[in-house]
């Protein structure tokens, strides 16, 4: 059963997912990350195709969690396309293009068999339990691949606070879902505090992405050595 | 154990990616002056603040009318700054280099709090001066 918490953060994350795209229009950087547009205009779309299903078969039903987990796996590979536009961002210059998209390729597809190949291993072998997965395991994957590219920025001296400000944030998203599943795995009992943990984090990368398009402009520039977090 | 694992490294992650998105949020405002008005009312002289005036700039800036732009640095400067006093009061002992750190960045903060409610202050006065035009 949904309470009025859950009613107001679904409809307050699709929101804020669209405001984001307007943020980027406005910002004019709807066109040079258009697939981390996208992206956040997919999810929201998705946000309210989620309720509609909801609406129309319930929480429990089987329609919604097929929808749900399936349209979870189909955001998760978009925000890694995602990624994949900011890697060709910061190696524009070195011309790298090609290799980057080949390496992404490579390691959709690589994810997709390791997920695989942990379903086909267990007793239970569904595709829902594969979409889980491959979510899963996403999610850590760009956890991992944006932190390489922050080393990259801070090892190429990048810049551009637009995109730096745009790494980090998507780096704080990828760390808290990719910490979010882990809890969830170590402490099942808990499963009311990842129920709403989610749902709350999941305004953070609008609102961070939002903020950057509309305050930051592409001309700003930002010694990354001062924002990088120091090793001690 | 993989769980485990993934969680030291989703957690390790998290801090640094936090800690650098908002140092570059600090950063855009470490270059800026204050305005004079903003110097005698916080009783900030040069481009630095005592990290201990941050509870008391904050309270100004949420005494002023909100811009609608700001809300959003204000509120993860914030957080910014719980997190690294609570860093600083639990490693002031063990690590005594890390809280020297946490409290650079509070200071930081300070002036990031500061240069906030600079900002505010003169949304405010054009708000006030657009009202006064509006009723001539």
């Amino acid at each position: 059963m949904l309470g009025p918490f859950d009613y107001f953060f679904w409809f307050l994350s699709a929101f804020f997912q669209a405001l984001m795209v307007w943020c980027a229009f406005k910002g004019r950087g709807l066109q040079r990350y258009l697939p981390l547009n996208l992206c956040m205009l997919a999810t929201s779309v998705l946000t309210v195709g989620r309720f509609v299903v909801f609406f129309k078969y319930g929480l429990l039903s089987v329609e919604y969690i097929y929808f749900y987990y399936y349209t979870e796996a189909v955001l998760t590979v978009c925000l890694y396309f995602a990624l994949m536009n900011l890697y060709s961002q910061v190696f524009q210059e070195l011309d790298l293009h090609k290799w980057v998209r080949a390496g992404a390729i490579l390691l959709l597809g690589l994810t997709a068999a390791l997920s695989y190949q942990v379903v086909a291993s267990s007793p239970n072998k569904m595709t829902t339990r594969f979409v889980v997965e491959i979510g899963q395991n996403m999610n850590f994957v760009g956890l991992v691949l944006t932190y390489l590219l922050w080393g990259a920025i801070l090892k190429l001296r990048e810049t551009r606070t637009r995109l730096i400000q745009l790494i980090l944030a998507l780096g704080v998203y990828f760390s808290v879902f990719a910490a979010n599943y882990a809890l969830r795995s170590l402490f099942p009992q808990l499963g009311l505090v990842w129920q709403y943990l989610p749902p709350i984090m999941a305004l953070w990368l609008p609102a961070a992405w939002g903020y950057t398009f509309l305050k930051v402009p592409e001309e700003a520039r930002l010694a990354p050595a001062r924002v990088a977090a120091p090793n001690r | 154990m993989i769980p485990a694992l993934i969680l030291v490294i989703s957690v390790a992650a998290l801090l640094q990616f936090f800690v650098s998105y908002c140092r570059s949020l600090v950063a855009s405002c470490s270059d800026v002056d204050l305005s004079s008005e903003a110097r005698e009312l916080t009783g900030i002289q040069h481009r630095s603040a005592h990290a201990e005036e941050f509870p008391r700039l904050m309270l100004l800036v949420g005494l002023c009318p909100e811009r609608d732009d700001d809300r959003f640095e204000v509120r993860a400067i914030r957080g910014y700054y719980r997190l690294l006093s609570l860093l600083r009061a639990v490693l002031r002992r063990f690590v005594p280099s890390v809280a020297d750190w946490a409290e650079s960045e509070r200071n930081a903060c300070a002036y990031f709090a500061a240069v906030a409610l600079d900002r505010r202050i003169a949304y405010n006065r054009d708000l006030m001066a657009q009202q006064i035009s509006n009723s001539l």
